[in-house]
């Protein structure tokens, strides 16, 4: 299949690519890394009449330590966030995720920004985010403002961002010596989308762990918190946390139900381990 | 500007292309209707495959999830000229030895993907084990060989630049 016929316009600017969006509305798109818009344009699932690339918008791209957070430019490449040291260092869940994000060409291009905005119910990143209880930065007509993870992911590929906004940036806490992380997920092949995965932040306390957070993706149209597992967790009871588990995921053409719980299970286990060993 | 067709120059192979492309035109058909370089082969077209795998600016991508107007002014590698330049010969030589190919349909993808692996090792000064160059060539898929052949002559070539014994 091919695309159907679309204009294509690259502004300079991210007020030029606000305007065009208010311009254009429903019938135009942003382009940024691509890797699951031109797949779509190429089944015709999706056929804008404009598609507005924001490649050449400068300074979406940076990574940078800004007082307690990591801020992470929405164009900045999977495969630069993958080898930044100040992720390494300041957000470990995601560095720990981003091997398993697509392949080695993919990460070449897809965007960190663009897979917060997409919000595939089965993706890694949404998911840290929530884990990690990140913020998203937006940029509409009206000027700036930010979203808290926790309100951002809505529905199936349904975000808080509204037809004329644009994804800037997503912050996150930057872990200090008590951060605990573990992310972990299950898929036929490495660097498909996920059948279930798990990314999990927590904070040592003395011996034990608190403000447990368990973002589950694959299992739901959004990553989803499993709070009462969260709960049994954080009392030091993994097996107590695995019959806790209050997820509902459907069948999908990966797998049953069933297994998909079974899964979050085992992963739940995994992870566990991860959160409460030494941070590495 | 928005426009349905649109002027685009860049460099492929080392040699200088300029064209009118239609903005919807992805650039392995570019490369493959426009150009004529039909070593990059469209399988999927949506990303999962790999066979349509190209170097832009130094960094492999799918060639069917870029679209040609994206690269004004960007240098694009196909296999052919990865081919010319003599930059690939060890890992074609070591893939017709090892028998990594049947069909040959997903090779230059492989070849591609299995290169910008070397080149990282060769920067950090490493040599890939049997398992990052299944992980490196995890986005291309292969429907004859069952992958252990192309594992083995990646690996091959890896200790051989490494100045291994193998």
């Amino acid at each position: 299949m091919k695309p159907a016929p679309f204009s294509y316009t690259k502004p300079r600017t991210l007020k030029e690519a606000v305007t065009l969006l208010a311009k254009h509305k429903d019938d135009a798109r942003l382009l940024a890394g691509g890797q699951s818009l031109i797949a779509t344009l190429n089944m015709r699932l999706s056929a804008p009449d404009l598609l507005i690339d924001i490649n050449g918008i400068k300074g979406l791209d940076g990574i940078a330590k800004k007082g307690r957070f990591i801020e992470i430019g929405a164009l900045a490449r999977h495969s630069q966030v993958e080898r930044s040291e100040l992720v390494a260092k300041h957000a470990p869940l995601i560095a720990l995720a981003m091997p398993h994000i697509g392949h080695a060409a993919i990460r070449n291009r897809g965007t960190f920004g663009g897979s917060i905005a997409f919000a595939d119910p089965a993706a890694e990143l949404p998911a840290c985010l929530l884990a990690l209880g990140g913020e998203i930065e937006i940029a509409g007509p009206k000027g700036k403002r930010k979203v808290k993870a926790d309100a951002f992911f809505k529905g199936l590929f349904e975000t808080a961002l509204r037809p004329q906004e644009v994804l800037t940036a997503v912050r996150v806490p930057a872990a200090d010596k008590n951060t605990r992380v573990g992310f972990a997920e299950l898929a036929r092949r490495h660097g498909d989308y996920a059948i279930v995965g798990l990314a999990a932040c927590a904070r040592a306390d003395g011996k034990g762990l608190a403000d447990v957070r368990l973002a589950f993706f694959g299992v739901g149209a959004t990553p989803m918190r499993a709070k009462k597992a969260e709960a049994a967790l954080a009392s030091g009871n993994i097996e107590a946390a695995v019959a806790a588990l209050d997820l509902e995921p459907h069948d999908d053409v990966q797998a049953t139900a069933a297994t998909k719980k079974h899964l979050a299970g085992v992963l739940l286990r995994r992870v566990a381990k991860q959160l409460m060993g030494a941070r590495s | 500007m928005s426009e349905r067709s649109l002027d685009i120059s860049l460099t492929v192979n080392g040699d200088p292309v300029a064209e009118r492309v239609e903005a919807r035109k992805t650039l392995v058909d570019f490369l493959r209707e426009d150009l004529g370089l039909t070593g990059s082969h469209v399988g999927c077209e949506h990303g999962v495959c790999g066979a349509c795998t190209v170097r832009v600016n130094d960094e492999i991508v799918r060639g069917c999830l870029m679209l040609a107007v994206q690269c004004d002014g960007a240098k694009v590698e196909t296999i052919e000229g990865l081919s010319d330049s003599g930059e690939v010969a060890d890992l074609q030589a070591a893939f017709e030895q090892r028998n990594a190919l049947q069909c040959g349909y997903c090779t230059p993808g492989m070849i591609a993907a299995a290169q910008e692996l070397l080149l990282q090792a060769k920067k950090s000064r490493s040599v890939p084990s049997r398992d990052e160059i299944r992980e490196h060539l995890s986005g291309n898929y292969c429907r004859c060989t069952g992958y252990h052949a192309i594992v083995d002559a990646v690996e091959a070539v890896a200790q051989a630049r490494a100045g291994g014994n193998t």
